[in-house]
């Protein structure tokens, strides 16, 4: 740094230091701006954004909209209950069999790892497509309307097999091996000499599948419908901005007239709220998630 | 004294091999505990992909709900032919890759080129925030993404036309301008995934053997050629890989993005906007038409698969150490 500082800069560096300061505070803003502008506008009232539309600041400012999503707190406090029900398990259940599965299949002395991870990466070059997958899954395993459906089919994924697989490999064979003389057995060794050693991993590949659970929209679009009384966060925010029943509904057994609803602002503040979880979460295991991804990346 | 040696050999190559061949069992007795360990995850993958192959045959039926799958009439190729007399398979296959080839070619690009600034920027607290900030996106589902598109578009209260009325300019009804939509869903893909793509760039940049930068830097290389000569032909490895396997994914879209910002009424866009993906969603969850939407299923995985294949030889022709079998 100080050997730099010394020696004399030649103007096409410095130009190129200022482009790039400049140019990646632009892109920055640009990310962050719709986040202010989402946070402001369900902090607005209703009737100025139905009048002049949505700003960078918030138009007055309220709190009616917030009151508005827990006015009758069982629609919301469901959703998130099932949400961080399904994102707590899935992605303990899931890490656990994905982590197993890539220790498995990494193992030199295990003969059937090609066949098995051929297998299980076939799927990505071969699927039936959505709509025999949906009568398969609907009609045959009967789970439609099931939270089941969707809590299964998003367990794992060949991509995040082969990412623990690939960082299984780099735990030296001697570790396995030091706790086959001591006579431990497969599992054993996975258990207790391994799975410590994979947290970087376990870390990744943990958050890949909680944001899979906490963003799930699809799936319950597919299998849940109206059918439950709960739906997952996303899908419920994505009933309530695509449907203008779905806010009646949200509201049901009162007796409002649809007009009195601040349905603008309260779409955003269903947003907010249910967006809010995952982007506090995030910085906290962002260091992981950026170690990981460029681990995995290159042979994903 | 060599001849017997290799006979020697072949003759205990051959016991082992029959050897391995009769204790069939008992390798797999051996291995027990590892195979028990890959069994959930086998269990998933036949359950949940393996099992719903044979449904493709309802591409080649009239499905009805009634007689299911192997009970419906069978139609041959007529649900090809359909999607191919009325244009319709021609129009979903160029838009999915000319979306795909726009987000490969300069996507890829422009997540190089915000890498190759991100070394460049010397402040360790810059750097982080900036990560972070661009990080942030792709963290937030796609119905956000479509919902916040929807409040800076749309005509009455969307922030961009309460920009144009602020200033004197006359609003725009951009969700019947299907000419406007390729920009506005590749700005959106860039916004989400450009954080990620340039976190792997940077991990590759900061993989470069720091001595030959050093070098450069003593023989006074400005920071263009250091980039130009150094940083950008190192990154041509990871670049060219990642581009084929891009390549062999060309005929899937993000689907998830497409669906929450078009939807699925706005008919007007869909020249521009419908991919493969969006289609059968659509066909399947508001027409309830099981056998379109398989038989545009089944022709994506069998292009994609043909793909998949052809782009995996590329790679090992390159570089085999990066074909993926």
């Amino acid at each position: 740094m100080k050997k730099s500082n010394k020696i004399k800069l030649d103007k096409s560096t410095m130009v190129l230091k200022i482009i790039s300061y400049v140019v990646i505070t632009l892109w920055a803003i640009i990310c962050i701006l719709p986040f202010i502008l989402i946070i402001s506008a369900s902090f607005s009232t209703e009737s100025v954004i139905s009048k002049e539309g949505f700003g960078l600041l918030p138009k007055g400012f309220t709190l009616t909209a917030y009151s508005w999503v827990f006015r009758y707190p069982k629609q919301i406090l469901g959703s998130y209950v099932v949400t961080i029900l399904m994102t707590v398990f899935g992605t303990l259940i899931g890490l656990f069999i994905i982590a197993m599965t890539g220790y498995a299949l990494q193992r030199k002395d295990f003969p059937f790892r090609n066949g098995l991870s051929f297998f299980i990466y076939f799927t990505t070059l071969f699927s039936a497509g959505m709509a025999p997958t949906y009568i398969w899954v609907s009609r045959y395993l009967h789970l439609q309307g099931s939270y089941m459906a969707v809590f299964l089919q998003l367990l794992m994924t060949p991509w995040l097999i082969i990412l623990m697989k690939n960082f299984a490999k780099s735990v030296p064979y001697e570790i396995t091996e030091s706790g086959k003389i001591d006579g431990a057995g497969d599992f054993r060794i996975f258990i207790s000499l391994i799975f410590p050693m994979l947290k970087p991993a376990l870390a990744t590949v943990g958050l890949f599948l909680a944001l899979g659970y906490w963003n799930e929209w699809y799936q319950s679009s597919l299998y849940l419908g109206s059918s439950v009384d709960y739906k997952p966060l996303q899908y419920y925010l994505y009933s309530i901005i695509n449907q203008a029943n779905a806010l009646k509904n949200s509201v049901a057994g009162a007796n409002v007239t649809i007009t009195a609803l601040p349905s603008n602002t309260l779409k955003m503040a269903t947003a907010v709220v249910a967006t809010g979880p995952i982007v506090f979460l995030y910085p906290f295991v962002q260091k992981y998630f950026i170690s990981g991804i460029t681990v995995g990346a290159v042979k994903g | 004294m060599k001849k017997k040696q290799s006979q020697e050999m072949k003759v205990a190559m051959t016991a082992g091999k029959t050897g391995r061949k009769k204790s069939f069992g008992k390798t797999l007795y051996n291995n027990r505990v590892l195979l028990l360990m890959c069994l959930p995850a086998v269990v998933f993958f036949i359950v949940f992909c393996y099992c719903p192959l044979p449904g493709v045959w309802i591409a080649f039926t009239n499905y009805n709900f009634r007689d299911g799958i192997f009970g419906s009439p069978f139609a041959g190729l007529d649900n090809f032919k359909f999607l191919i007399d009325s244009g319709q398979l021609w129009l979903l296959t160029r838009n999915t890759i000319l979306y795909n080839l726009a987000f490969i070619l300069l996507g890829n690009v422009f997540q190089i080129a915000i890498a190759v600034m991100l070394n460049e920027v010397r402040r360790k607290w810059f750097k982080k925030v900036s990560q972070t900030v661009m990080f942030l996106p792709y963290f937030i589902s796609v119905v956000l993404i479509g919902a916040i598109a929807f409040n800076i578009l749309n005509y009455d209260t969307g922030a961009l036309n309460t920009l144009l009325r602020e200033t004197g300019g006359d609003p725009i009804k951009i969700y019947s301008m299907a000419g406007v939509w390729p920009f506005v869903i590749f700005f959106c893909q860039m916004w989400q995934q450009t954080g990620y793509g340039s976190v792997v760039y940077f991990a590759a940049i900061c993989g470069i053997d720091s001595s030959m930068i050093e070098a450069a830097e003593v023989d006074g290389a400005t920071s263009w050629q250091r980039i130009r000569y150094i940083i950008l032909p190192s990154l041509k490895g990871t670049f060219i890989i990642l581009l084929l396997f891009a390549l062999g994914g060309i005929m899937r879209g993000n689907f998830g993005l497409f669906w929450n910002l078009v939807g699925g009424a706005n008919s007007q866009l869909f020249p521009t906007t419908d991919i493969i993906e969006t289609f059968v969603y659509r066909t399947m969850t508001t027409q309830n038409n099981f056998a379109t939407s398989s038989a545009v299923g089944l022709y994506q995985s069998v292009f994609g698969f043909a793909l998949v294949m052809f782009s995996n030889w590329l790679v090992k022709r390159i570089d085999p150490d990066y074909a993926l079998f």
